[in-house]
């Protein structure tokens, strides 16, 4: 993947805090001592450590809107080609008869947009990810929240130092391999 | 719960997933028999042909038809509560949804056999999918069945969606747990999950919009459903009212089976910490609107079949009431529409036993209603000359059985291998952990 690639060739440091409001201090003074490359790891989603770590929203809705689009044309063109392509009329209605079409289009707007999203999640999240990244503590899915942060080796000493004055409980260093 | 911990939320539900008591496999096993049996019936079937079941002229859908509505109704409260409260914000949903969206997930496979046992030849099933065949000939878009093939297959597939996704997290919790050959399986099915803020963002945009599409599909599939009857021309079934009927009834059916599978899932797991009396008496309101609405469309039935002046509808209604279905008529009425108004009383709404023979009652009322619609409207069409009753046979039977243990077998596999409430969703609902302990959120 090309995540933990980059994290091989890499230097960092993680530390593990027990509350949230350490965390976000910790990223809070990080970002402004100039600390940009920052991972929250924590066992519930947040909003206080999105709005912290600020990304940009998630782009998976391109891929829901695309997902859908993509949907009601595949319903439009099977049901139109197909009866076009077996022209039987039925109950003396039209061949190409919209209203009733409209209800495969629906569902196939549906389907896709549903598989696209899904798609975009695991697309853009990275996901499946065969190696588990060296950050990443088991407690982080339980009861602990974790930050990884991106330095050069000679920031290394400041880092641990702010981490530890935010109240990181442990802090090791991560990204060797 | 506002007294849980994180930690002991993981200890707490990953508990029901241990090793589990003789009785178990008491009930396994017994589970397996009638599936078995089910399974026998089937194949019987297969070998004689659809003439050793009841079905005959003029009822060529009956029990079937009746099963496979009636499951694809159980799939919708699965839906609602796991999709349609979430879009609402509904906090109280957390605990009980996983459960709810299993539920879903396990009716959708049971109702989706049913079409096929009906099938004469049920191994040319793929016949119903539109695809370049030999003889170059396509399906019938105009048909309703062939949009409820296509509304049952989205729903089936969006609904597996939004319960493996929903999982994801809970997951890497139960993989982080667990040791050996287990641990594989849960760390294949978690993808890896690692829980950083950049997964979570895109999971929690992925899962908004997976419930966002799913609430507009629950409310077709029913529709479609409804119009396989409305749309033809049969007197009782050609009526405009059958598609919110139809949704509607099925999300009665739906919460009822949910409250009939959480009671003693929270008695036999212990988790009264969790899913609560309160959770049960929000599911039990949710009933009443749904068996208002139910009882609403009977009415209704009822005053245009007198009020249309139809000939037909009216000879057909007085059928219904009074005839050979009559029994399973007034259970219909009974259960479905003037039982779930006790729930109006605080005490009833409250006591758990009362709750379940509720639930119980409401799905054997709304079983009923399917099979009442579907055979009344058949067996006393037009022309006198055609009229004629349906009774089932022991194959009949025995496969609507079978597929009553086919449900629950999937069911009891859910709760020894998946967490059967969400780990991560009730996480959320706890205040998370903060030295300063008036800090705020």
């Amino acid at each position: 993947m090309a995540e933990s690639k980059v994290a091989s060739s890499f230097n960092g440091v993680v530390g593990s805090f027990r509350y949230l409001d350490s965390l976000l201090a910790a990223i809070e003074q990080l970002r402004q001592a100039g600390y940009r490359e920052l991972q929250a790891l924590s066992p519930v989603p947040h909003h206080a450590i999105e709005e912290a770590i600020e990304k940009p929203p998630s782009p998976v809705r391109y891929f829901t809107l695309a997902g859908c689009l993509l949907g009601a044309v595949t319903g439009l063109t099977l049901t139109i080609a197909t009866s076009l392509y077996y022209p039987l009329i039925t109950g003396g209605k039209p061949i190409v008869s919209i209203p009733p079409f409209l209800v495969i289009v629906f569902e196939l707007t549906i389907l896709l947009g549903g598989l696209l999203t899904l798609g975009g999640m695991l697309f853009n999240a990275r996901l499946p990810k065969v190696n588990i990244g060296p950050a990443y503590n088991p407690r982080f899915s339980e009861d602990q929240f974790g930050l990884w942060v991106r330095c050069e080796q000679k920031d290394h000493e400041t880092v641990v130092t702010m981490l530890r004055n935010a109240g990181a409980e442990e802090i090791v260093p991560a990204g060797q391999g | 719960m506002s007294q849980l911990t994180y930690s002991q939320v993981d200890r707490d539900i990953i508990r029901a997933m241990e090793a589990p008591g003789w009785r178990y496999y008491a009930v396994l096993i017994a589970d397996l028999i009638v599936l078995a049996w089910g399974a026998y019936a089937w194949r019987y079937q297969v070998v004689h042909g659809l003439g050793v079941t009841g079905l005959t002229h003029p009822v060529m859908w009956a029990i079937y038809i009746t099963d496979f509505v009636f499951w694809v109704g159980i799939a919708h409260s699965g839906t609602l509560i796991s999709a349609i409260l979430y879009l609402f914000r509904v906090r109280w949903r957390a605990s009980i949804y996983r459960t709810a969206e299993a539920v879903t997930v396990f009716a959708l496979f049971t109702a989706g056999l049913f079409p096929i046992i009906h099938l004469g030849r049920p191994w040319v099933f793929y016949w119903l999918f539109p695809y370049p065949q030999f003889g170059g000939l396509w399906v019938n878009f105009r048909s309703p069945l062939v949009w409820d093939v296509f509304a049952v297959m989205t729903y089936m597939i969006i609904s597996m969606l939004f319960f493996f996704t929903g999982l994801v997290p809970d997951m890497a919790v139960v993989r982080n747990r667990t040791s050996g050959w287990r641990q594989k399986i849960y760390a294949f099915m978690a993808q890896g999950w690692q829980g950083t803020d950049r997964q979570w963002r895109h999971y929690k945009a992925a899962y908004v919009f997976l419930a966002a599409l799913a609430t507009p599909l629950v409310i077709s599939v029913h529709s479609v459903v409804s119009w396989d009857f409305a749309q033809s021309i049969v007197a009782g079934w050609h009526s405009t009212i059958f598609a919110p009927y139809f949704v509607a009834g099925a999300i009665h059916s739906g919460l009822a089976m949910v409250i009939t599978l959480l009671i003693p899932l929270r008695r036999i797991y212990r988790l009264d910490a969790y899913i609560t009396q309160q959770h049960l008496e929000n599911l039990a309101k949710l009933i009443i609107l749904t068996g208002l609405i139910v009882g609403y469309a009977y009415a209704v039935e009822t005053y245009i079949a007198w009020y249309s002046n139809n000939v037909p509808e009216w000879q057909r209604f007085t059928y219904q009431v009074t005839g050979e279905y009559a029994i399973p008529f007034w259970i219909m009425i009974l259960f479905n529409s003037l039982v779930p108004l006790l729930f109006f009383v605080k005490r009833i709404r409250t006591s758990t036993p009362w709750l379940l023979a509720i639930a119980i009652l409401i799905n054997i009322g709304m079983w009923m209603e399917r099979f009442v619609i579907i055979v009344t409207g058949l067996a006393h069409e037009y022309d006198p000359y055609s009229w004629g009753p349906y009774y089932p046979r022991w194959v009949d039977i025995s496969i609507t059985l079978g597929s009553f243990a086919w449900f629950f077998l999937w069911f009891l596999l859910f709760i020894r291998f998946l967490p059967v409430i969400s780990i991560v969703e009730v996480k959320e609902e706890l205040p998370p952990p903060m030295r300063r302990q008036n800090g705020g959120e």
